[in-house]
């Protein structure tokens, strides 16, 4: 009896959902049709742009790599119930980070330079992680607060050295520092912008977060202090340190998305090396909620989106900033269903 | 009548009359085939009996029973499965606290529901309906009411500074102001002084003198005896039965539990080896300060810290888990001198700390049993054998007699079985065990049973102490007792030379030698 209880609500919940997705479509086609132009055109626009030529389709894959990357590292800033806005920052300080070694070190063999600018991303994305979470843990500053802050800082920073010590030789301009020599980029599938190495890495993350979340002791002590700081600390669990690690473990992975962008994407230092790819995670990592695979879902169709909406000002002279759009109200709308459900579920209907 | 109506009355100021002529003050409750599930659980299971206008109606039952489901069913905190509701014969649907006080259904919870940074006037006029607060006529109607029921309350104190008792008196008076015609008092009588609960006894006797109902949750016995006029008694989330008062605490026992308790034998199980002592303590809480010139308690004693609420017994507890450190003195533990150490090093050393505040301190909402006891389980691996632990939690909770599913997330555990869990997250062996009420709001057999585990403890050589507004408590199983008053403590008395009488003098701060005075 009761099984078909909980049977019902599930039903109910999945129907819910796909009324959220479904009104999400229909406040999206409304847009396009206020904006003049077909919706069937439009979709239609979109997937000929990710998928109509390998070049295009490969585009979906360097453009999922930092999604999948930020989206790991938010799944831990999450389960310690932090807002981890910083990311964007620590992503373009890791890019900043990775440029160091590939700025100074140019005599060293290509791929070990390479690895170094992964570490090296790694470990500024950390240290910037590590920053917020310390104005967090011991300033008691908001973590959102503290996160977006650094952003601004490092995008002063970023602009700084484009417009600075690495401008391009005579010619400083936003569109950053001198381009890296070929053999310092980033090895791809034929003559696309995918590479087998950051997709690799990203899936190995991606697994170790599932490890890491489901069955280690950092991930239940992190989820523990998560969800009650007080009892955690009484029952003996040091809050700071998890904290902290959650934080540099998001800075970490973030760090290293900020890398392939520089070695992998842009092969320069360029303002705005995120793209925004950081606050798309978090929209992705809010879908996500605490299941770890449903990331890769998630994020593979939020690059197509994003890849397949640069061809709409091409062919439809519209905006490609739609798929910004889409990708808004398909989050506030699921967002909105789960709130909904959890009325229904308190009031018991 | 119409708020409408009600409003004219406030804008002529006649407010204090508003209670007479708000219509009929009496209202019929009928619960027919309640039904309520959390998971697996059924908290009530086709629940029907009628509360007629005017009696005081007793809701008894041993923890998890399923009495504060029901009643928050009445109130709209929850939503019922099945089932329906009557009032006044009229079928209704209570969906929130708000359409409950609309139906005048009012709930006073074991822990009252205040804003205390506010004042009480403030406290007083939330809820009430319209846009414009008028403080004026507030004040006038917050005078009146606490008039009616002699309560002391001043209106423009903090809530913060009042004691438990006089935030339910408050609480009490806002229902009542909002029109509440059926009051639901959820153990009123935990945590407060003799005198406010025969205060509260008085009141709720006028009240349903006035026609109003009265339903009263309690475990204690002889409070529902002297106050109710029936009694229902839930077993298991279904009816036991009901009885008629005056009655004999044997027969309601025997419908509460199914069968007879005995109380458990109280050897002591003092040693020579001191284990805890402390020396010219100075300590500093939110509100009130402690100073201990010397205090020396041994191996396998129970210390019981007998005062009102707040008068710095958790104080004291918290300081010797380590949790608050004390500006002056020294802390010895087992040998140990830990004054100035971390509180992992106390835990090292054998301490454990169980909370009052269940979920908001002693468990985490959102993880279940067999999570906790993973967390509680040290490990030298990095990744958790999920199998050997759900092994560990069958074992724990037939041991410890919980309740619920190694899967069951803690925030839906009964009170008693929160505190039976709590209690199986405490170490093995522990030198000292600081509690904060081990048995509030447990019943009697609960209340036993967590008692028979600490005096097994003791035996094994734990030091307990414990703080408790429960005087029989504190008399039935300590060795000395501490008696706290406004930052004063009590040299440690003998129970032997205690009488229930004495320690309730003593609670009133007429103290016969201090440990206060301090180089």
């Amino acid at each position: 009896m009761n099984s078909l209880f909980n049977q019902e609500l599930s039903h109910r919940s999945s129907f819910i959902g796909w009324v959220a997705i479904l009104a999400a479509l229909f406040f999206t086609c409304a847009i396009i049709l206020l904006s003049g132009s077909s919706p069937v055109a439009v979709f239609h626009s979109i997937i000929i742009g990710a998928f109509a030529t390998p070049d295009r389709f490969a585009r979906v894959f360097t453009t999922l790599v930092p999604l999948l990357l930020c989206g790991c590292g938010l799944m831990f800033t999450f389960t310690a119930g932090l807002y981890n806005l910083g990311i964007e920052g620590q992503i373009a300080f890791g890019a900043i980070a990775a440029m160091v070694p590939l700025q100074l070190g140019q005599s060293l063999p290509a791929p070990f330079l390479l690895l170094l600018a992964i570490v090296a991303g790694a470990a500024g994305g950390m240290l910037w992680g590590l920053l917020a979470g310390c104005l967090n843990v011991f300033g008691r500053i908001n973590e959102i607060f503290a996160g977006l802050g650094l952003n601004f800082a490092v995008d002063g920073l970023a602009l700084y050295l484009v417009f600075g010590p690495w401008k391009r030789p005579g010619v400083a301009s936003m569109s950053g520092t001198e381009p890296l020599p070929e053999f310092l980029w980033l090895p791809t599938i034929g003559n696309t912008d995918a590479s087998l190495i950051s997709i690799s890495i990203a899936i190995i993350a991606l697994y170790c977060t599932f490890l890491i979340l489901r069955g280690s002791y950092f991930g239940l002590r992190l989820r523990a202090v998560g969800s009650n700081l007080r009892a955690s600390y009484v029952l003996g669990i040091s809050s700071i340190q998890q904290l902290l690690s959650a934080f540099a473990i998001c800075g970490g992975l973030a760090g290293v998305a900020g890398a392939f962008q520089v070695i992998g994407v842009f092969h320069r230092l360029i303002p705005n090396i995120s793209s925004n790819l950081g606050f798309l995670a978090l929209l992705v990592a809010m879908l996500a909620r605490t299941k770890v695979w449903v990331l890769l879902p998630i994020a593979l169709f939020f690059s197509v989106l994003t890849v397949g909406s640069l061809q709409l000002p091409l062919e439809l002279s519209l905006e490609s900033s739609l798929s910004g759009i889409l990708q808004g109200t398909l989050v506030l709308f699921i967002l909105l269903s789960r709130g909904l459900n959890q009325f229904f579920n308190q009031r018991g209907v | 009548m119409s708020y409408l109506y009600i409003d004219y009355f406030e804008e002529l100021g006649l407010s204090r009359f508003l209670w007479l002529h708000k219509g009929e003050d009496t209202m019929n409750v009928e619960f027919q085939h309640i039904s309520k599930s959390f998971g697996v659980l059924r908290a009530n299971d086709d629940i029907s009996f009628k509360i007629k206008a005017g009696s005081i109606h007793g809701l008894l039952g041993e923890n998890g029973a399923g009495k504060s489901t029901l009643v928050k069913i009445l109130s709209g905190f929850l939503f019922r499965d099945r089932g329906t509701i009557l009032l006044d014969g009229q079928p209704v649907s209570i969906r929130s606290p708000w359409d409950g006080i609309r139906f005048g259904i009012g709930m006073l919870h074991q822990d009252p529901l205040d804003f205390p940074p506010m004042t009480v006037l403030d406290n007083f006029m939330i809820g009430k309906p319209g846009w414009l607060t008028r403080r004026h006529q507030a004040r006038q109607q917050f005078n009146y009411w606490i008039h009616q029921f002699n309560f002391k309350l001043d209106a423009d104190e903090l809530v913060t500074d009042l004691t438990v008792g006089e935030r339910q008196q408050l609480e009490i008076v806002r229902l009542l102001s909002l029109g509440v015609k059926t009051l639901i008092l959820d153990e009123p009588t935990t945590g407060i002084s003799a005198v406010q609960k025969d205060l509260l006894f008085a009141a709720v006797r006028q009240l349903a003198q006035k026609g109003q109902s009265i339903i009263f949750v309690s475990h204690k016995l002889e409070d529902v005896n002297s106050l109710c006029d029936r009694l229902t008694v839930m077993r298991q989330g279904k009816i036991a039965g009901h009885l008629t008062t005056p009655c004999q605490d044997s027969a309601v026992i025997q419908l509460i539990f199914d069968r007879e308790l005995s109380l458990p034998v109280k050897s002591s199980t003092r040693q020579e080896e001191t284990l805890l002592e402390l020396t010219n303590i100075k300590v500093q809480g939110d509100r009130i300060g402690l100073a201990i010139s010397h205090l020396a308690i041994s191996r396998g004693e129970v210390i019981g810290l007998a005062g009102l609420e707040g008068n710095g017994q958790q104080l004291l507890l918290q300081m010797c888990a380590g949790l608050v450190k004390p500006t002056k003195g020294t802390i010895l533990i087992h040998h140990q001198d830990l004054t100035s150490r971390p509180y992992k090093d106390y835990l090292k050393a054998g301490v454990g700390y169980s909370p009052a505040d269940r979920l908001g301190d002693g468990l985490i909402p959102g993880l279940s049993i067999h999570e906790h006891l993973a967390l509680r389980t040290p490990s030298p691996h990095w990744f958790i054998h999920w199998k050997h632990i759900l092994e560990t939690t069958h074992h724990i909770i037939e041991l410890f007699n919980i309740r619920g599913k190694p899967h069951t997330k803690v925030e839906h555990l009964s009170g008693g079985n929160q505190q039976r869990t709590q209690i199986a997250l405490l170490p093995i062996p522990l030198n000292v065990l600081l509690m904060e009420h081990p048995t509030r709001g447990l019943d009697i057999e609960s209340g036993l049973w967590i008692w028979q585990q600490l005096m097994s403890r003791c035996e094994g050589g734990t030091t307990i102490l414990f703080m408790s507004s429960d005087l029989d408590e504190i008399m039935q199983y300590s060795d000395r007792v501490l008696v706290f008053c406004g930052g004063h403590v009590s040299e440690p008395i003998e129970v032997t030379s205690l009488t229930v009488e004495r320690l309730g003098r003593l609670i009133g701060g007429r103290f016969e030698n201090e440990l206060t005075t301090i180089a």
